[in-house]
């Protein structure tokens, strides 16, 4: 297996959606090639660093406030409904 | 105001609230928001990159799926419907900014090609342990923001909020093969990115 052929299953590999037989082969080439053992274990700490620290969280008093617009939006838009039926 | 509470989020399933909602009960639909408005924030913020505009796409992804929640077939969760809106409604915000205008969620995808690896030293120690919260949560967000939108937001579709491929591809109007070759090229594009700010300095770094 080619490292160009390794970074095509990269993904499927780390969602764990590949073939054993395939697996086998990426496993065997991670063996001798450092390249592609480093891409694969820096891919999955990009990962985990994304998902462990979730950016752009909503605030709690925003988060309020925007609950309150939206339900009177709605309390709104079923009120004009309902008289226009 | 009301105050909004936690605790009871668990206590229906969606469709349940859904249906109740559809019947008009505004409870069941509040639940529902209380339910998904920080998902829908944090990914209309991804898009957009623009809080206020994050903001707006809450309101109208939610507003729009009130209005028309009787279409709502229930082939899909409510969630991956909901998410299609904001996602919709978030590209129209970041085209409305943009001069050019044409941004879609297919945009870069054939000429963008900045995935092949050049980058290959380890991260060590962990990045974790270099950057204080909020220096590694700027490096974060200003490494993904420079990813086009179409990969960004497969990435964090899938990646930050736990999608599956299939739930990803039914979000974006994308087929599966589609999102996977995104995600590829967005992880590697990222993890490129990253290193120069994470890859592990060998020799000459110590400190006098």
């Amino acid at each position: 297996m080619k490292c160009a052929e390794f970074l095509k299953e990269l993904t499927d590999y780390l969602d764990d959606a590949i073939s054993p037989g395939v697996k086998r082969e990426l496993e065997e080439h991670l063996q001798w090639c450092h390249d592609c053992e480093v891409v694969l274990n820096t891919t999955q700490k990009t990962i985990e660093i994304y998902r462990n620290n979730k950016l752009y969280e909503l605030p709690e008093t925003l988060r309020v406030r925007i609950h309150s617009i939206i339900m009177t939006k709605c309390k709104g838009s079923r009120q004009s409904k309902k008289t226009s039926t | 105001m009301e105050a909004i509470q936690h605790k009871d989020e668990d206590i229906f399933d969606e469709l349940t609230l859904v249906q109740a909602a559809k019947k008009g009960d505004l409870e069941a639909f509040s639940q529902l928001v209380k339910r998904y408005d920080r998902n829908i924030f944090r990914i209309a913020q991804h898009i957009t990159h623009n809080e206020e505009d994050a903001q707006d796409v809450v309101q109208e992804a939610f507003l729009k799926a009130y209005r028309n929640l009787q279409q709502f077939q229930g082939n899909s969760k409510f969630y991956t419907w909901l998410v299609r809106i904001a996602v919709n409604e978030a590209l129209m915000k970041l085209r409305r900014r943009r001069a050019d205008k044409t941004v879609s969620i297919d945009e870069d995808v054939e000429t963008e090609d900045g995935s092949m690896p050049r980058e290959v030293a380890d991260w060590s120690p962990n990045p974790e342990q270099l950057y204080g919260q909020s220096e590694l949560g700027d490096i974060l967000k200003k490494t993904i923001q420079g990813l086009p939108p179409g990969f960004r937001t497969v990435f964090v579709l899938r990646d930050v909020e736990g999608m599956s491929t299939e739930e990803t591809a039914e979000m974006l109007g994308l087929s599966v093969p589609a999102v996977k070759s995104r995600l590829l090229r967005a992880r590697l594009q990222l993890r490129e990115r990253l290193s120069k700010y994470f890859k592990s300095k060998r020799g000459g770094d110590k400190q006098p």
